[in-house]
C-alpha cells in the first residue's frame, strides 16, 4: 500500500512537472534571452496573460489551435518590442516599465477577452506517448504537449546559439559590456530592443499554452502569477537556457506536491504544501546565489548588478 | 460625491413628484416615464464565469422579461469603494429602486452605508449577513442552500461511480463549502453505502492550474466522478471530460462542457427571489429583509441530466428532488466526523442554525480542514 502510494505521488509529480512546467520554460527562455542582451522586462506577466488571450480567440475563430499559438507569440512581440523602444529612449527605468507592461498587457487582454470567456475553443492535441504502459495515471502523465517539446528545442537552440553564434555573441556582448558593443560597430538599443521583441515572442506562445492545452480554457484568472515566477526562475538558472528547462521542471513538480498528497490522504497542512513551489525556489535560489561563479555568469550591463 | 448625489436625488423626487420639464436631467425623465420597478444588479466578476456570477445573471435575463421591470446591470464591479459608486450612479442615473448586491464583500459598509443614505431605496444582499437589530430596514439578505442540490448529486453520482470514489475540488474549507461536501456524501450513502469523498482544497477561490492539478490528481486516485465548489467549475468539469471521468457541477451549468461525462449539478435558483421582489415592489408592498430557501420553495435546481447519468440514477436523483420538497432532512443524526467524534448529535431541519456553524467532514469524507 504504501509502495502504492508513494508511485501516486511520483507519478503526479511525474506529470505535474511535464503539464505545469511549459509556460514557465517558456517565459524563462523568453527573460533569459531579453537578460542577456542588458534589459530586464518584469513585463512577460501581460505577455502571458495576452498571449493566453490572443491564442484562445485566434483558436476560436479559425479553429487551428497552431494558429492561435502564432498570433499569441506576435502578440508577444507587441508588447515586447513596446518596453523595447521605450526603454531606449534617455533615461527610462526599464524595471519600471516593465510593471507598467504587466498592467497594460493583463489590461488590454481582460478587454478584449470579454467575449471569448464563455465559448470552447478547439485545443492543442497532445502526444500519446504514455499507451504502452497498463496505468491509465502514467498513461495520463505521458500525455505530453507539443509545445513542451518545442520548449526543450527552443532552449537548446538558444543555448547553442548563445554560445556558438555570431547573432549569440552580439548578444552576450551587448548585455555584458555596452562600449564593447558600440566599439564593434553594433548598436545596443537595436540589439535590446529585438532581444525583448524575440523573449516577447516566446512569453506569448508561454501563454498559448496555459489557454489552449493545460489548464485549456480563458478566463481572466488563468494565469496567477506564473509570468513572475518565471522572471524568478532566470535568476535560479542563472541565465543558462539548459537550466531553464530544470529549473521550470523543479518548479511544475513542486506544484503538484499539495494536491498529489491530498489525493492519497495525507491532508492536514495543505496551505503548506501548496507553498512547496514558493519555498523550495526561495531555497535554491539562496544555495545557488552564495556560490561566487552565479556573480560572474550575470550579464554586466543589468541595472541590478551595474 | 455627496453634494452631487443629494442634488440629484432632489431633482428625482420633483421628477417622482410630477414637475417633469425639458429641463430635468436625463435620469429623472427616464425614471418618471419607464418602468414601475427598476432592479439594478452588481455583480463581482464577468457575468458569463459558468459559475457564481453566471448563475444571478441567468435570473436578471429571466426578470428582464417581467412586465414594467427594467434591469440594469454592472459587472466586474470589485469589493470596494468602486461598488458604491456603481450603486449609486444606479439610483442616481437611472433610478432604480431594488439594488441587488451579489457579493459577499459588498455588504459591510458599502450596502449598509448607502442604505442609510437612501432610505427609499430596497438594497438586497445576496449572503445571510443581515441583522434586524443593526442593519437599515431598507437592506436585507437572501440566500439559497445549494447543498441541497449537491445532495441530489450526490444521489446521482453514487449510483454513477464504479470505484465508489467521488473526488471534489473544493476552494477553501468554510461552512458552505464543507456542507456540501458532507451533502455530497450523505446523499452518495444513500443509494450506495460503500460511496466515500475524497476531497482536496485548493485555499483560492480560482486558481485554474491547482484546479486541473487537483482534478488530475483525483483521478490519478481512483476518483471516477468529479465535482467541486470554486468559483468557476469550468476547468474542473473540463479535466473531468478529458480524463473521461464523469462530473457534476456547481453554481450555473455546466452542461455544454462535458457533453459525454456530464451527471447533474448544482444550480442556484435565484429569479425565485429575484421575480417575487419584482412583484411586491410592483403592487406597492414592503419586501421581506430576509428570504432563504432551498427545494421545498423553489430556490434551488439541479441542471437537467447529462449523458453521465444513469437512468437508475436519474430515478434515484429524481426521487431525493421529491423528498427535499417535502424537507425531507438530509442530516440523519447521530454522525461522526472523520476524527471518530460525534459532531451531530441528531436529526436536524435541513434550515436548522445549528447547521450553518458547520466545520467539520462527516465519516467517508477523505481530507482534512487544516
Amino acid at each position: 500500500m504504501n509502495d502504492g502510494i508513494l508511485a501516486t505521488i511520483l507519478i503526479s509529480m511525474l506529470g505535474g512537472a511535464i503539464r505545469v512546467s511549459t509556460p514557465f520554460m517558456f517565459v524563462a527562455l523568453g527573460e533569459t534571452l531579453t537578460e542577456k542582451s542588458g534589459r530586464i522586462n518584469l513585463g512577460l506577466e501581460g505577455n502571458l496573460v495576452l498571449g493566453a488571450m490572443t491564442a484562445y480567440a485566434v483558436s476560436y475563430h479559425t479553429g487551428n489551435p497552431w494558429l492561435g499559438v502564432i498570433a499569441a507569440g506576435f502578440a508577444g512581440v507587441f508588447l515586447g518590442s513596446m518596453h523595447g523602444i521605450i526603454c531606449s529612449l534617455p533615461k527610462v527605468n526599464d524595471i519600471a516599465v516593465g510593471i507598467a507592461m504587466m498592467s497594460f498587457g493583463t489590461g488590454i487582454a481582460f478587454f478584449f477577452g470579454k467575449p471569448y470567456i464563455q465559448p470552447s475553443a478547439p485545443r492543442l492535441e497532445s502526444l500519446p506517448l504514455g499507451n504502452w504502459s497498463e496505468s491509465s495515471s502514467l498513461r495520463q502523465a505521458l500525455d505530453i504537449n507539443p509545445l513542451f517539446f518545442v520548449g526543450i528545442v527552443v532552449a537548446i537552440a538558444m543555448w547553442w546559439a548563445l554560445a556558438n553564434s555570431r547573432w549569440g555573441l552580439i548578444v552576450r556582448m551587448t548585455g555584458d559590456s555596452e562600449p564593447a558593443a558600440r566599439a564593434m560597430g553594433v548598436q545596443p538599443h537595436q540589439v535590446r530592443i529585438a532581444a525583448t521583441a524575440a523573449g516577447g515572442f516566446l512569453a506569448g506562445v508561454g501563454g498559448a499554452f496555459l489557454s489552449l492545452s493545460y489548464p485549456g480554457s480563458w478566463n481572466e484568472g488563468l494565469s496567477s502569477g506564473q509570468g513572475l515566477m518565471a522572471v524568478a526562475l532566470v535568476i535560479f538558472a542563472r541565465w543558462n537556457p539548459l537550466r531553464c528547462i530544470i529549473a521550470a521542471l523543479l518548479f511544475g513538480a513542486a506544484g503538484a506536491i499539495g494536491p498529489a498528497l491530498q489525493s492519497v490522504g495525507i491532508s492536514q497542512g495543505y496551505y503548506f504544501f501548496n507553498a512547496a513551489p514558493y519555498i523550495l525556489t526561495l531555497f535554491i535560489m539562496i544555495a545557488s546565489a552564495r556560490s561566487s561563479s552565479s556573480a560572474r555568469e550575470a550579464p554586466g550591463e543589468l541595472s541590478i548588478t551595474k | 460625491m455627496s453634494i452631487h448625489g443629494v442634488s440629484r436625488r432632489t431633482l428625482l423626487k420633483a421628477g417622482a413628484a410630477g414637475l417633469a420639464s425639458t429641463a430635468l436631467p436625463l435620469g429623472a425623465i427616464r425614471s418618471a416615464q419607464a418602468a414601475d420597478v427598476i432592479v439594478g444588479a452588481v455583480y463581482v466578476g464577468p457575468r458569463d464565469d459558468f459559475g457564481w456570477n453566471q448563475a444571478h445573471a441567468v435570473a436578471m435575463e429571466i426578470l428582464k422579461g417581467v412586465d414594467n421591470v427594467e434591469v440594469i446591470e454592472e459587472e466586474n464591479v470589485p469589493e470596494t469603494d468602486a461598488v458604491s459608486k456603481s450603486m449609486e450612479s444606479m439610483i442616481n442615473l437611472d433610478g432604480a429602486n431594488l439594488i441587488l448586491a451579489t457579493s459577499f464583500g459588498y455588504y459591510n459598509p458599502f450596502v449598509i452605508d448607502l442604505a442609510k443614505k437612501y432610505p427609499d431605496v430596497q438594497f438586497r444582499h445576496a449572503a445571510p449577513l443581515w441583522n434586524a437589530e443593526t442593519d437599515p430596514k431598507n437592506a436585507g439578505s437572501y440566500f439559497c442552500y445549494l447543498n441541497q442540490a449537491h445532495y441530489v448529486d450526490g444521489v446521482a453520482a453514487g449510483l454513477s461511480t464504479k470505484t465508489n470514489k467521488i473526488g471534489f475540488v473544493a476552494a477553501k474549507p468554510i461552512p458552505t463549502v464543507l456542507s456540501n461536501i458532507n451533502s455530497v456524501l450523505l446523499g452518495a450513502r444513500t443509494v450506495n453505502p460503500e460511496a466515500t469523498v475524497q476531497v482536496i482544497f485548493t485555499g483560492e477561490w480560482s486558481m485554474p492550474v491547482r484546479e486541473a492539478e487537483a482534478a488530475n490528481a483525483l483521478a490519478d486516485a481512483g476518483c471516477d466522478v468529479l465535482t467541486c465548489h470554486v468559483d468557476g467549475p469550468k476547468v474542473v468539469i473540463e479535466t473531468a471530460e478529458a480524463r473521461g471521468v464523469k462530473s457534476c457541477g456547481h453554481n450555473a451549468s455546466q452542461a455544454p462542457l462535458a457533453p459525454n461525462g456530464f451527471i447533474t449539478g448544482a444550480e442556484y435558483k435565484w429569479e425565485t427571489i429575484y421575480t417575487m421582489y419584482a412583484d411586491l415592489l410592483a403592487a406597492g408592498e414592503e419586501l421581506p429583509n430576509f428570504v432563504a430557501g432551498g427545494y421545498h420553495n423553489d430556490m434551488v435546481r439541479n441542471t437537467p441530466y447529462g449523458a453521465g447519468a444513469t437512468p437508475e440514477a436519474v430515478k434515484a436523483a429524481d426521487a431525493a428532488i421529491e423528498a427535499l420538497k417535502a424537507e425531507e432532512p438530509i442530516y440523519v443524526g447521530p454522525l461522526k466526523d472523520n476524527k471518530g467524534n460525534v459532531v451531530i448529535d441528531k436529526t436536524y431541519d435541513n434550515y436548522d442554525p445549528f447547521l450553518d456553524g458547520m466545520n467539520y467532514l462527516l465519516e467517508g469524507v477523505s481530507g482534512s480542514i487544516t
